[in-house]
């Protein structure tokens, strides 16, 4: 088959030539493995994984090294392989109460049940360069001392206990699959929490801290954040029982919410919901507040407008592989529309100057 | 590259890279785009490996048409060689193995950004739109909940209001490409962003698909559908064009891109669908400034 070669092929082909040349930098300098970034670039690879949905680490650090540490291309990476795999079936929900937790905050409780655990933070570390690090010496192991318990109870369960804060329904129905099925407004609960999660960290961080500054405020406290692992379950038609897959790291945070009440609920708390794959506590407790405030009608509340209780708004511009898309094909060709654009200016000016000219004879 | 033609099974990928049952969910979603002309379908679209803008929706749909007998062709700007039609070739050329082809009436399929074909399409023939966005009202109304309503109540008095208002404004409507469409006497649909000189050429005996990745829709004029471009009786649609022949084959009646020359601002104009005028060149016309017989043609 005879394909003519254009500029255009030849300048892509020794484009992506020089980009891996690029992206390897000097050779002097040892090249960096996909262990290496899994094991030391870990909150970056979580970040791939939580925005990709795809849990998979290795291939996390695979992406962010094809991607020479571009984020937002290395998690399109993912995505491009994610969708390209079979759907042999769904897991059963994880129980984040089983949770072996690494961290475990309350801000609500002084202390409780379970204790209040840091955990790997880096909460209390003083912002201060550590120029031992560029020395690349050994670090001491940490301290290990034998976990307290096993389950940790959550707090808004004591919360609960007393009819304090609003019940969350259990439901059976089968969540709609973002992935599967093209989005529709107005979207279930279930629908937006999986936008926020695979959602950009940086938008849903700014859309959450706009509540906080006033644009639908809702006064959040962080009832908890916990992070660590949980078991996958998945029910096998041929055995008939759920058997553990595997075991993935989940950072989950609960937020309770000031409610004066409606007409038809006494003043209670109110929840908002944060769930994301790996140690990624910015993305959970935005996305709890997000939540929260996306819940406005469901709850009764006034919509004074605020961008982060416009469900559309939110949840159409979440997505970081579509709006970078978007944003930067701007960049492609676009001479035709310009041309047309051009003649129309050029017109409407010919014919503006003419009738200023007649105006002033 | 093109020696391996990684067919069903012979590659990671299926062919023409979707799934059989993406495709499936994509071809149904066409067949009711053509059963309702000009009506925006929703789909499942999928992450390609090329990002959202450079033509996801497009490459849905063309992966969804093709088959192993297709001749395909596309086009960005009406030219051949621009390097994102450059890029969407190769990607099919990789995971589909069809042949393809720069001549318009050897296509069995074109995927098109932002022109139609000079050249008049058959009834075999499939034009395939990238899109960016496929809401014709949403510039006037950003809420997807909102003109799907408008949509479904035919409701367009604020489309009619915004032409309107722009004749009042500047003596004629002031959208020069992606100029609304009627399709069938039903829906508004933007016809993408195609110059509005291509407008009378959505009437066509080809099939017309319009695949939008991002936003998730699709959408279909079938052959010989009738497509109005809005307008007022007194102020007819206008499909305007720069008022010069073509500098390379002197096509009067082309679409023309305006090509700056030199530091002085020297322009000249030739045709944007790069087939079109190298067939006319071949065929042995000339414009006023084509090698090598520039002073012979003047």
């Amino acid at each position: 088959m005879y394909v003519a070669v254009k500029g255009g092929e030849r300048a892509i082909d020794n484009a992506h030539e020089w980009l891996a040349e690029e992206r390897r930098g000097d050779p002097a300098v040892p090249e960096l493995s996909v262990a290496q970034i899994r094991e030391q670039m870990k909150l970056a690879v979580n970040r791939v994984m939580a925005e990709g949905s795809l849990y998979d680490p290795d291939l996390a650090a695979l992406a962010i090294k094809q991607s020479r540490g571009d984020l937002i291309e290395a998690i399109f990476l993912i995505r491009a392989y994610r969708t390209t795999l079979p759907r042999i079936g769904h897991s059963e929900p994880v129980d984040t109460g089983a949770m072996i937790c690494d961290r475990r905050v309350s801000a609500t409780f002084k202390d409780a049940p379970g204790g209040q655990v840091l955990g790997p933070t880096f909460d209390y570390t003083h912002r201060l360069l550590d120029f031992k690090l560029a020395a690349e010496g050994e670090t001491p192991r940490a301290q290990e001392v034998e976990a307290a318990r096993k389950e940790t109870p959550r707090i808004t369960d004591f919360l609960n206990r007393d009819g304090l804060i609003q019940k969350e329904t259990p439901s059976d129905e089968t969540p709609p699959d973002m992935t599967r099925a093209p989005m529709e407004y107005p979207a279930n609960r279930a629908l937006r929490l999986q936008a926020l999660t695979r959602g950009d960290e940086g938008f849903v961080l700014g859309m959450a801290y706009s509540t906080q500054r006033g644009y639908g405020r809702n006064h959040p406290f962080v009832g908890e954040l916990r992070i660590g692992k949980v078991p996958v379950e998945m029910e096998i038609p041929e055995l008939g029982f759920a058997v553990e897959i595997g075991e993935i790291d989940l950072t989950e945070c609960e937020t309770v919410n000031q409610f004066a009440g409606s007409k038809t609920e006494p003043p209670q708390f109110t929840r908002g919901y944060g769930l994301v794959f790996g140690q990624t506590e910015r993305k959970a407790i935005s996305m709890a507040l997000v939540d929260r405030s996306l819940r406005w009608e469901e709850l009764g509340e006034d919509n004074v407008g605020a961008p982060a209780q416009d469900e559309e708004f939110v949840l159409s511009h979440s997505d970081n592989i579509q709006a970078t898309g978007f944003l930067e094909h701007i960049k492609l060709p676009h001479y035709v529309d310009f041309q047309s654009e051009l003649e129309l200016v050029r017109r409407m000016r010919a014919e503006a100057q003419a009738s200023y000219k007649d105006a002033a004879e | 590259m093109t020696e391996d033609r990684p067919g069903i099974g012979t590659d990671a990928y299926n062919f023409a890279y979707l799934d059989e049952q993406t495709k499936r969910m994509i071809r149904r979603a066409i067949l009711k785009g053509v059963a309702i002309p000009g009506y925006q379908v929703p789909f499942a679209s999928r992450e390609m490996p090329m990002p959202y803008g450079w033509g996801t929706g497009g490459v849905q749909v063309t992966a969804a048409c093709l088959t192993p007998a297709d001749r395909l062709k596309v086009i960005d700007q009406g030219a051949d060689d621009t390097t994102n039609a450059v890029s969407i070739r190769k990607f099919f050329e990789r995971t589909a193995g069809v042949e393809t082809t720069e001549h318009t009436t050897e296509a069995t399929v074109i995927q098109t950004r932002h022109r139609i074909p000079e050249t008049p399409m058959t009834d075999d023939q499939i034009l395939v739109y990238q899109v960016p966005i496929p809401e014709p009202l949403r510039f006037l109304e950003p809420r997807e909940t909102e003109t799907r309503k408008m949509h479904g109540l035919e409701e367009y008095g604020l489309m009619h209001v915004k032409l309107y208002e722009d004749i009042a404004r500047h003596g004629e409507i002031a959208t020069a490409y992606a100029y609304p469409v009627k399709v069938e006497g039903r829906y508004v649909m933007d016809p993408s962003p195609i110059p509005k000189f291509d407008n009378p050429r959505l009437e066509s005996p080809a099939l017309q698909l319009f695949g939008a990745g991002r936003e998730q829709r699709i959408y279909a004029v079938p052959p010989y559908s009738k497509v109005m471009s809005l307008d007022f009786e007194d102020h007819p649609f206008n499909p305007s064009k720069a008022d010069h022949p073509c500098a390379l084959c002197g096509a009067e009646n082309t679409y023309l891109d305006e090509v700056i020359m030199d530091d002085a601002g020297g322009r000249m104009f030739v045709c944007s669908d790069t087939d079109y005028c190298a067939t006319r060149q071949a065929e042995g016309h000339r414009g006023a400034q084509s090698a090598p017989f520039t002073e012979a043609a003047e």
